[in-house]
């Protein structure tokens, strides 16, 4: 995006990079519904963990507390965003950090390529991170030369595969460990051809491969979890420890975080420490949680940057209802549970962040720039409005509500189609008992088109509809018509009759 | 009590069965049961789809007829109707509405039932005089479980019926696929959630699945009719409405 500068008052920019798919979310999950083997891991896996994440919250009595406690804290961080910020930069910078401000995906890509670039180096290793996945960091420092290695074990198979992250804690959710054999004989420099699939041996081959690289690292990009105001400090919290290793072993280290990962103090941690485990990975604690405040001589990293992204989060908190998206703390809890994301795998929503809170946020943070067949617009619909989504939501974002909100803004930006006029016609049918009992008298005429009892098959758009399922002819008459029979009335003053002789 | 019934657009025109039973059921439990007849539909097919604007109308229509003070009650036999009608009228008339709807809206919800709330919450019955001689299994539908927490009144309402043989629905709080307008939208994947809700159904051995949402069941029954599987689909309120005289004579003497 281009930052020409009129010295007015604009809106604030819209999220850009890798928010954004090829093609509408229907047509991208067809291709996914027909991959069977991709139905079966992502099936299996989702199950897995959404009976581990039930047993371990069901163990803490203040459960519900301690979601209502994360929901109060991210709703106050986000009313005093500016002034938090403000503090976060302040303390950062009084330990030695320093911070950078991205309004983009363009400028924090550029930020982050000159920073690595002033290190000497042409090799980077990465903590697994949503934000530089979001702004495509490892495409963008491949084009200027310069070679980023992942070092999450899934967030690894998903890099040598070639592939792209399928769900934000589980990148290869999609693949099974045959699959993940075949892709470190194909793509693991010094890998044993002999390897197995035996998920130990898998494991060790990539640690074998990553040591090496920890050994000579020189720069370490990450992510964050969270951001404390008041002391500066950033965390990361993982599972392998990987981590822990880049954010320790080499001279620079570089955090690309959104501003919307901030806590007010460290004592907020308390209560998304224990949320964040058990809502995404199940388990009571994760095994490894580093936090580092600015820079310490002679202990870690001697320089560290931050750099601090927009990319549509200052636009999405504009929003008054939507901007709850923002509380999202990344567990992946609701994709877990969503029966679409089950069916359709992380790519049919063609963004970094799939599954229900995915459906959100994206069109959120890049706009659905609705008159041009946006996939974004399609992403508000890609939902059955089911709930599960909301009651797993460990800072209980009301995701259900958000996508009927996001679909009332599409269709009211979006310009006039057929769609709008079926619903206009139909909300003139049924604003009024007289119109819509001709309109009932009409439907009657439906009866026309069925055998047996049932509807097999209808013109577009109600294709969509019997091409699995049948219809019911309309029955010969209508509820109201039958209240307004002798008949009708006979059986009330039965029914009445009998209750009265119970 | 004088109780309104919000027959809902689908159950009027598509479904009366279920409405009828549900009319014949109150009257039964003694309730003076009366049918604005100005109702039509509480707008959530609107307002799910994006069109807000287009369900004010509705939306107003709905609180006229429902705001009534002589009305002591308004009960619902759709659990995603009576979730519209407590959780989107409100945001609608807000947005859109003129001054005054507001409070119509929150007079009107604030009496509104679902069916299965209304008989164990209001009325206080779990026992409803039911007999109903066959297997059946309960979808609890997303609305309902999730939006309403009706909890387990329903399967309570149904534990009371005579000669009735409950089994339970595996993974029965998984969405059936329905989702209003997202079963065309998203057709493909509409249909693969609904695959695998056919395959839980007929792993019963039921004979009829039911559910307190008519709209739920279209899609179910629908499936269930395109695969000839037998098995057949009743509204919790069929169910509830059926004594031991209702069943003598032959089957469907409701209608
Ligand atoms: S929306 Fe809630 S459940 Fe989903 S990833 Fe974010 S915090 Fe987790």
């Amino acid at each position: 995006m281009s930052g020409t500068f009129l010295g007015m008052p604009t809106a604030p920019p819209r999220g850009t990079g890798n928010i954004r798919g090829s093609e509408p979310f229907p047509a991208a999950a067809r291709t996914e519904l027909g991959n069977a083997q991709l139905r079966r891991n992502v099936g299996k896996a989702t199950r897995t963990i959404r009976d581990k994440r039930i047993a371990v919250t069901g163990e803490l009595p203040d459960w519900e507390e301690l979601r209502s406690a994360g929901a109060a804290i991210k709703r106050d961080v986000l009313s005093r965003l500016p002034d938090l910020l403000e503090q976060f930069e302040q303390a950062v910078t009084a330990r030695g950090g320093t911070v950078h401000w991205a309004r983009d995906a363009a400028e924090a890509n550029a930020i982050v390529t000159r920073l690595v670039r002033g290190t000497g180096s042409d090799e980077v290793l990465k903590v697994k991170s949503m934000a530089t996945q979001e702004i495509g960091l490892n495409e963008h420092l491949a084009d200027e030369g310069i070679t980023a290695i992942e070092t999450d074990l899934a967030e690894l198979i998903v890099q040598l595969g070639a592939d792209r992250p399928s769900h934000i804690l589980v990148p290869a959710i999609h693949r099974n460990r045959a699959e993940i054999r075949e892709i470190f004989l194909r793509a693991m420099p010094g890998v044993d051809p002999d390897l197995d699939d035996d998920p130990a041996h898998l494991a060790d081959a990539s640690r074998r491969f990553l040591r090496d690289r920890f050994m000579r690292a020189r720069v370490a990009i990450s992510g964050a979890n969270f951001g404390v105001a008041d002391t500066g400090t950033l965390s990361v919290v993982e599972s392998e420890g990987n981590g822990r290793m880049c954010l320790t072993m080499p001279e620079t280290l570089i955090t690309v975080m959104g501003l919307e990962k901030l806590i007010p103090s460290y004592a907020d941690l308390e209560v998304f420490l224990q949320l964040l485990p058990r809502s995404s990975t199940g388990e009571r604690m994760n095994p490894y949680t580093s936090m580092w405040t600015g820079v310490t001589p002679g202990d870690g990293p001697g320089e560290f940057h931050l750099v601090l992204l927009d990319n549509g989060r200052t636009a999405t908190l504009a929003d008054e209802v939507g901007r709850e998206a923002l509380h999202c703390i990344r567990c992946s809890a609701c994709l877990n549970v969503c029966p679409v994301y089950e069916r359709t795998g992380g790519h049919a929503y063609g963004s970094t962040y799939p599954g229900p809170i995915g459906a959100v946020l994206t069109p959120q943070l890049a706009g659905m720039d609705t008159g041009s067949g946006d996939p974004n617009g399609s992403l508000p619909y890609a939902s059955s409005l089911c709930g599960a989504c909301f009651d797993a939501c460990p800072v209980k974002i009301d995701i259900p509500s958000l996508l009927v909100e996001l679909r009332h803004q599409h269709v009211e930006q979006a310009g006039f189609d057929a769609e709008q006029a079926l619903m206009k016609a139909a909300s003139a049918a049924m604003a009024s008992a007289g119109r819509w009992t001709a309109a009932q008298r009409a439907a009657q005429l439906g009866r026309l088109l069925g055998r047996g009892g049932r509807i097999r098959a209808l013109p577009p758009p109600g294709s969509a509809w019997t091409s699995a399922r049948d219809l019911p002819v309309p029955p010969k008459r209508t509820f109201r018509q039958w209240w307004d029979s002798a008949e009708g009335r006979a059986a009330i003053e039965r029914a009445r009759r009998e209750g009265g002789a119970r | 009590m004088r109780v309104a019934l919000f027959a809902t657009c689908l159950g009027d025109t598509l479904f009366p069965d279920a409405i009828q039973a549900t009319a014949l059921l109150l009257s039964r439990l003694g309730q003076d049961v009366v049918f604005p007849e100005a109702q039509t539909c509480c707008g959530q097919m609107h307002v799910n789809t994006g069109y807000q604007r287009e369900a004010l109308p509705l939306v107003e229509n709905h609180a006229a007829c429902f705001a009534d003070e002589s009305i002591d009650a308004v009960v619902v036999p759709s659990g995603s109707c009576a979730g519209s009608i407590r959780h989107q009228h409100e945001i609608v008339a807000e947005r859109f509405g003129r001054p005054g709807l507001r409070d119509q809206v929150v007079r009107s919800r604030a009496k509104t039932y679902e069916l299965a709330e209304f008989l164990v919450d209001v009325l206080g019955v779990v026992d409803v005089g039911a007999t109903f001689p066959h297997r059946v299994t309960y979808h609890p539908t997303c609305h309902s479980l999730r939006m309403l927490r009706v909890g387990d009144k329903p399967l309570r309402l149904l534990r009371a019926v005579r000669e009735i043989d409950l089994v339970e629905l595996p993974e029965a709080d998984q969405c059936c696929g329905f989702g209003g307008t997202f079963a065309l939208k998203n057709a493909d994947t509409s249909t693969a959630m609904l695959s695998d809700k056919l395959r839980n159904v007929g792993a019963t051995d039921a004979e009829y699945c039911t559910a307190g949402d008519s709209s739920c069941l279209m899609h179910i029954g629908g499936g269930l009719s395109r695969l000839q599987t037998g098995v057949g689909t009743k509204h919790l309120a069929e169910i509830l409405a059926t004594t031991e005289r209702t069943i003598a004579p032959k089957q469907g003497a409701l209608a």
